[in-house]
């Protein structure tokens, strides 16, 4: 029983703060549900990728993944196709993220509305319309593999605009005036000021093409005329054709591994960079 | 001439992105397997796909179902969403910084490793390991934390003292986050939701590996479309799929952008 | 008895909050308010003042000791059942709500008792929500206390800072609360509004009659607005009083420091109502043991400058601004500067004098831990302090360093700097200090001035003869007053600390 006093009209319970309750145990929901099956379905993948198909412990899928040739020519393939992708969504991503937040083009934010408005469409059916146009110009079938970096280009780009604009638009313009101010000249300005300045946007921009175009297989499977298999490929093959559950897990693990390295060097994730969240 | 060459450039960029969806709409009103210059002008413009596509009831029903697993999961996103990012801003601790540990990781993380992982864990866990249930569950996986991590900023601009504030005006702890905090942070629950609906609607790899097989979103009918057909050609009815599709978004985001438009003004 | 208790509307027992980190925020504080008083917090960022008033107001637990409203331990008591507002630092109104909706909030959510008549003439007891007329009366009401008739319906974002404060005060006295806790709340104003707030804020608090704790660090806020001050350091209660009190007789140096501009020198008391400061004998009213290390404070415009000869103390005027309505000067004397208020000006290299009168000398006894002088090292590596020459270790200055064998010193990063007249601190404790009567093995020689028993020991003065340097130190020995003798100080136990970065 707590006891209650009353102190000029106002009910004392002794022993009752409960300012603490609350707030910080709201995430306890979110924190089970992530621990159950983010977290818990990660460490069965390392269990898996560790044993044999009959559960004994073994490093046996690592040595078949890495000593395959087919495998590792995937593997470099797919890291060539996303270096690819990567390098020229910054190259066509920068200028226009450079131009809607530096001039008055962008007016009202509609300029930009436009170029992030395809993020919306399924990427499934971005990707059918751009491998109609390809086929309409005749381009699709030229080479295999320059389609597929066409395919991921279309789909990725405003994926790289939308943090290359974030940062360039809240970058402070008196640093290009001090730049100036001190002698600089644009292309100085340019190559020692503003480009150190956006490290941050290229970053998250980086995360966010790199790491999908080297697994998500769908465009590589229908720009690729079935030719091109990517690492993401192989994993989905392990698991749907082959199942073998255990050397795609132990794929999966070198892929996250991978990946935390590259979270490791490109220094994280901003969340204001994401998809459309600041729309 | 600084302004030519911006203005050149943008054209050409918003050039490349519109092309393809401009073709397809403009091929939505070409009843043809093979898109080609010679097909449009031997058959002409008609609304036969769309006459078809509406007639089509297995492809009705598959719009239909992606729809409402979208609003389905939104919903419960924004709520799991939203009450873990209070709990996670206002848990400075060890848990706090866990939590937010984990939500980061199906962000960043590559979807089709997300994929098999669910796979392996629902093999173990149901006796059916594909249905509607984790096809839920695994979508939630993908939009929750984008919830979250639209959430968070707002609660970060939101001034410390307000929740304390109401608290000293005499709401209940609950009272005072529903009351101030929730009202505080609906732009970023909303635009939550709104994100979580399209990642949903987006999404490919997640669905193919926790759907039940006679279940299809747009997605994996389309991606199981393309891949059957040799025609190197979209199915038909799709066009005009996409282009109903690709008119909804533009009114959306037009009818938005003059509420807030007229907001501001 | 009673009656003193009764008029306390808070009482402070031993309260300590400790935060998770270690960081002890509030140190064992006890204090009361009386009814109806303003109250102020003082002292600088980080004293634990805000912690002390977010504990009043239910925001953070203490870790131990009470807090009792009108007698009854309320330490527990969420704030939503405490009859207490609070004023915020950045006002925290909230966005989403209009300023009728903001100052309605609390009362919206009030429930009162109303008792009704029934059929058979019973008296019924409900408790129930205030009506929609009394709640709009009462933020009328609010309103017309702040003077903003007639902005209920503007969105708070669209009001100045001024406006804002204002709803924010409105919005906690609406509540009609025993107490009004106020956080800095004039700190994001500028200078002319926060002197108008100050006025209206103690016109509000008489008109209401209720009690006003206020927290601040700005001193002349506190000295303007108090009927006491609560002076506050390190989580500690340096001193309470009335705003004269603080200012006239600042209990240490900190709040002599701390409230108005002062000057603080180091004295020594030498005899009946005598202080020895910069090299002067002044008469003063306050009583000390002889020989005791004191705190001196003199406040500048208690310092009476005439002409060269004329006064106490001889010196030299280094600077001299113009403040409107006085000047403010610098004097030098020796080597201690001293600031002057005066409205007659000096010009900057004449030769003054200062009088200083008996009862504007404050003086405060002083926590004696150890010697501290100030010195210089020598070609030699020794360091010369108190009128004499020691050994000492000079690599302390610079951790992991080394002397090479020319007496430079290598850094750990490997540079070679010269020490040579490098302006050092340096502290010597009071158990480190020996004497001799062989006056040749000593750093420096003097004359032992005092000797107190302190119980099991001595603490023995030896003042130098040149600068009238003093070392003190406890002993077991005992000596004789007056015997000439030279101070001897280990290596290791000489402390030294660079005065400035030394420019490489």
């Amino acid at each position: 029983m707590t006891q209650k006093k009353f102190v000029e009209g106002v009910e004392v319970e002794k022993n009752k703060f409960r300012l603490a309750f609350s707030r910080k145990q709201l995430c306890i929901p979110y924190g089970l549900f992530l621990a159950l099956f983010v977290v818990l379905p990660l460490l069965l993948i390392v269990f898996y990728s560790f044993t044999d198909k009959d559960g004994g412990i073994s490093i046996n899928n690592f040595v078949r993944f890495f000593s395959s040739g087919t495998t590792v020519t995937t593997v470099i393939i797919s890291v060539l196709l996303a270096l690819a992708t990567t390098v020229i969504c910054i190259l066509l991503a920068y200028p226009v993220a450079y131009i809607l937040a530096r001039s008055n083009l962008n007016k009202g934010g509609t300029l930009l509305m436009l170029f992030i408005m395809p993020m919306w469409i399924n990427f499934v059916l971005r990707a059918m319309a751009m491998k109609d146009l390809l086929t309409l110009s005749g381009i699709f079938g030229l080479n295999n593999y320059v389609n597929v970096i066409i395919g991921m280009v279309y789909d990725y780009l405003p994926f790289m605009i939308l943090p290359l604009y974030t940062v360039l638009s809240k970058m402070d313009k008196s640093y290009i005036e001090a730049s100036h101010d001190l002698g600089g000249n644009w292309f100085t300005t340019f190559t020692k000021v503003t480009l150190p300045l956006s490290m941050p946007g290229i970053a998250s921009g980086v995360t966010m093409v790199f790491m999908p175009t080297m697994t998500c297989y769908v465009i590589s499977d229908t720009f690729g005329n079935g030719l091109i298999t990517i690492i993401g490929k192989l994993i989905d093959e392990q698991f749907t054709t082959y199942q073998n559950w255990n050397l795609g897990s132990a794929m999966a693990l070198v892929l996250l591994v991978i990946m935390l390295v590259s979270m490791w060097v490109t220094g994280g994730f901003k969340s204001e960079d994401t998809r459309g969240t600041n729309l | 001439m600084k302004k030519f060459f911006q203005v050149l450039y943008i054209a050409l960029i918003l050039l490349f992105i519109y092309a393809p969806i401009l073709t397809l709409v403009l091929y939505s009103f070409v009843d043809t397997p093979i898109v080609s210059i010679e097909q449009a002008f031997k058959i002409g413009f008609s609304f036969d796909l769309y006459i078809k596509l509406f007639n089509d009831a297995a492809l009705m029903k598959i719009v239909w179902d992606t729809l409402i697993l979208a609003v389905v999961v939104a919903i419960l996103a924004t709520i799991l969403g939203t009450v873990g990012a209070i709990g996670m801003f206002y848990s400075k601790g060890k848990l706090g910084k866990g939590v937010a540990a984990a939500s980061q990781i199906p962000v960043i993380n590559a979807e089709i490793v997300t994929a098999v992982a669910l796979v392996l864990l629902f093999s173990l866990v149901f006796e059916e390991s594909r249905s509607y249930f984790t096809l839920i569950i695994g979508h939630l996986i993908i939009t929750t934390p984008f919830v979250v991590l639209s959430i968070m900023p707002k609660l970060k601009q939101m001034d410390g003292n307000i929740y304390e504030a109401a608290l000293d005006l005499g709401a209940s702890p609950f009272g005072a986050l529903v009351k101030v905090v929730i009202p505080e942070i609906l732009p970023g629950i909303l635009s939550g939701f709104m994100l979580a609906i399209t990642l949903s609607l987006d999404d490919y790899i997640i669905s193919a590996y926790t759907k039940p097989a006679e279940f299809h979103t747009i997605s994996t009918y389309v991606y199981g479309a393309m891949a059957k057909s040799n025609a190197n050609s979209s199915l038909p009815a799709l066009r005009a799929l996409s282009a109903i599709i690709f008119v909804v978004i533009i009114l959306v985001v037009v009818i938005n952008n003059i509420r807030t438009r007229k907001k501001e003004a | 008895m009673a009656d003193k208790r009764k008029e306390r509307i808070i009482e402070i027992e031993n309260l300590c909050r400790e935060f998770d980190d270690g960081v002890v925020a509030v140190d064992n504080i006890s204090f009361y308010v009386r009814r109806g008083e303003f109250i102020t917090f003082l002292g600088p960022s980080g004293c634990g003042k805000t912690t002390t008033l977010r504990m009043i107001a239910g925001f953070d637990k203490p870790t131990s000791g009470r807090i009792l409203l009108n007698g009854e331990d309320i330490s527990h008591l969420p704030p939503n059942k405490r009859p207490i507002n609070t004023v915020f630092q950045r006002y925290a109104l909230f966005p989403h709500l209009n300023v009728y909706d903001n100052i309605a909030f609390g009362l919206k959510l009030k429930k009162v008792k109303v008792t009704y008549q029934d059929k058979n003439g019973e008296t019924i007891e409900k408790v129930e929500k205030l009506k929609k007329w009394e709640i709009a009366a009462k933020v009328e009401k609010a309103l017309k206390m702040v003077d903003l008739e007639g902005f209920e319906k503007r969105s708070v974002s669209t009001l100045s800072g001024g406006q804002q404060q204002r709803v924010a005060i409105a919005r906690a006295i609406v509540n009609e609360p025993k107490i009004l806790l106020l956080d800095e709340p004039l700190g994001a104003l500028d200078l002319k509004m926060r002197k108008d707030m100050q006025l209206e804020l103690k016109e509000m608090h008489k008109k209401l009659g209720i009690t006003f704790i206020y927290v601040t660090h700005d001193q002349e806020e506190a000295l303007t607005m108090s009927d006491t001050i609560v002076v506050m350091k390190d989580g500690v209660i340096q001193q309470i009083g009335t705003p004269t009190d603080i200012y006239n007789e600042p209990k240490n140096s900190f709040v002599a420091d701390f409230i108005g501009e002062s000057n603080i020198f180091s004295g020594t008391i030498v005899g009946d109502k005598k202080v020895r400061f910069i090299n002067h004998n002044f008469d003063c009213v306050d009583e000390f043991a002889i020989n005791e290390k004191v705190d001196v404070v003199v406040r500048p415009e208690d310092v009476v400058l005439v002409d060269k000869g004329e006064g106490q103390v001889d010196g030299k005027i280094i600077s001299s601004i113009f403040k409107g309505v006085h000047y403010e000067m610098v004097m030098l004397v020796g080597k201690t500067e001293i600031v002057i208020q005066d409205t007659v000006e000096r010009k900057v290299g004449e030769q003054v004098s200062l009088v200083i009168n008996p009862n504007d000398i404050h003086i405060m006894a002083k926590e004696f831990s150890s010697n501290k002088y100030d010195g210089y090292i020598t070609k030699k590596n020794t360091v010369c302090f108190g009128d004499g020459e020691f050994e000492c270790d000079v690599t302390q200055l610079y951790p992991g360093s080394i002397l090479d064998e020319e007496g430079y010193l290598i850094t750990a990063e490997g540079e070679k700097i010269d020490l040579t007249d490098v302006d050092v601190e340096v502290e010597v404790g009071l158990k480190d200090i020996e004497i001799s009567d062989d006056q040749d093995i000593g750093g420096a020689i003097g004359n032992i001035v005092s000797m107190i028993y302190k119980g099991d020991h001595y603490q023995l003065i030896v003042r130098t003869d040149e600068n009238e340097e003093d070392f003190v130190f406890d002993t077991e020995d005992t000596w004789n007053e007056n015997d000439r003798v030279s101070v001897l100080i280990a290596k290791d136990k000489i402390k030294l600390k660079l005065k400035q970065e030394i420019k490489r």
